[in-house]
């Protein structure tokens, strides 16, 4: 059951994919896009099982619609203060590695997560080790570790959690 | 109406350039490596949406090839400036003076 569930959203993200590159959906496009839709879950399911490890219920479309609008905001913020720091004359940086944890088990949401972090305001992930992250962070605003959690990754987790775990 | 998504885009235009240009900003004045792709990545990728949802103003036909580039954009480059920044604090590179927490050094510290 699960299999064939993996198999059949890997289906319509390929096939969904190949429609918006192609931008019709003349018989023959479509035809060709179910085919190789269907000959590519088939060769590769087990390595492309990133795709499978997201619910799909009524609440992790809530969540996954909530984290774009908060991962748009962050990603605006994150710029207008680079900008900021950039045109000072100043230059106030102030950078370090910092040390967090996530509470997220899955490999995609972990994914996502580092993602995020590289493009929201100063921080960049460097290193992954399991369940720490190793992030880079231009105005350090704590060494430790459970702050610095709250304040880089929390916001995303909340999320990232619902829809992945 | 015509008028009005020329002006838009235009608008967006616009803005994505300036972003690209704190980003290069970025680049010259950041005081070490790290700094520097933090510039880099940050924006250069609102840059490039912003520019690219201007030309879908500009262009409508064009929005789906242009989505997907944007789609692609948000999951390639955070990747890419990670690995650049691992690799380079795996080789060594040296941080800026004003560093003032390592924790990687103080975990993986003895290099190979």
């Amino acid at each position: 059951m699960k299999k064939a569930q993996d198999f059949a959203l890997l289906f319509a993200t390929l096939l969904l994919f190949w429609l918006l590159l192609n931008g019709s959906v003349a018989v023959d496009v479509v035809l060709v896009g179910i085919g190789v839709a269907l000959l590519i879950p088939f060769l590769f399911r087990d390595s492309l099982a990133v795709f499978s490890e997201l619910r799909v219920t009524p609440q992790a479309l809530m969540a996954a619609l909530a984290y774009a609008v908060y991962f748009v905001k962050e990603l605006i913020n994150a710029n207008i203060r680079l900008a900021r720091i950039v045109l000072s004359p100043s230059l106030p940086v102030e950078p370090g590695i910092v040390k967090v944890r996530t509470r997220l088990k899955s490999k995609m949401g972990r994914l996502l997560l580092a993602n995020s972090i590289t493009l929201t305001p100063g921080t960049l992930t460097v290193e992954l080790d399991d369940e720490w992250l190793y992030v880079h962070w231009v105005k350090v605003e704590s060494a430790d570790v459970e702050a610095a959690t709250t304040s880089i990754v929390a916001g995303f987790e909340q999320y990232l959690e619902v829809m992945y775990g | 109406m015509s008028m009005f998504f020329d002006l838009l885009g235009g608008l967006l235009l616009v803005c994505g350039a300036a972003f690209l240009l704190f980003g290069g900003l970025g680049l010259v004045r950041m005081p070490d490596l790290f700094n520097r792709i933090q510039a880099g990545t940050k924006a250069t990728t609102l840059g490039t949406l912003l520019t690219l949802a201007g030309v879908v103003c500009l262009r409508p036909e064009w929005g789906f090839k242009l989505l997907l580039i944007g789609l692609f954009i948000l999951f390639t480059n955070p990747i890419s400036s990670q690995v650049l920044a691992r690799a380079a604090h795996r080789s060594g590179t040296k941080m800026s003076d004003k560093t003032c927490v390592d924790k990687l050094e103080e975990d993986f510290g003895e290099k190979p």
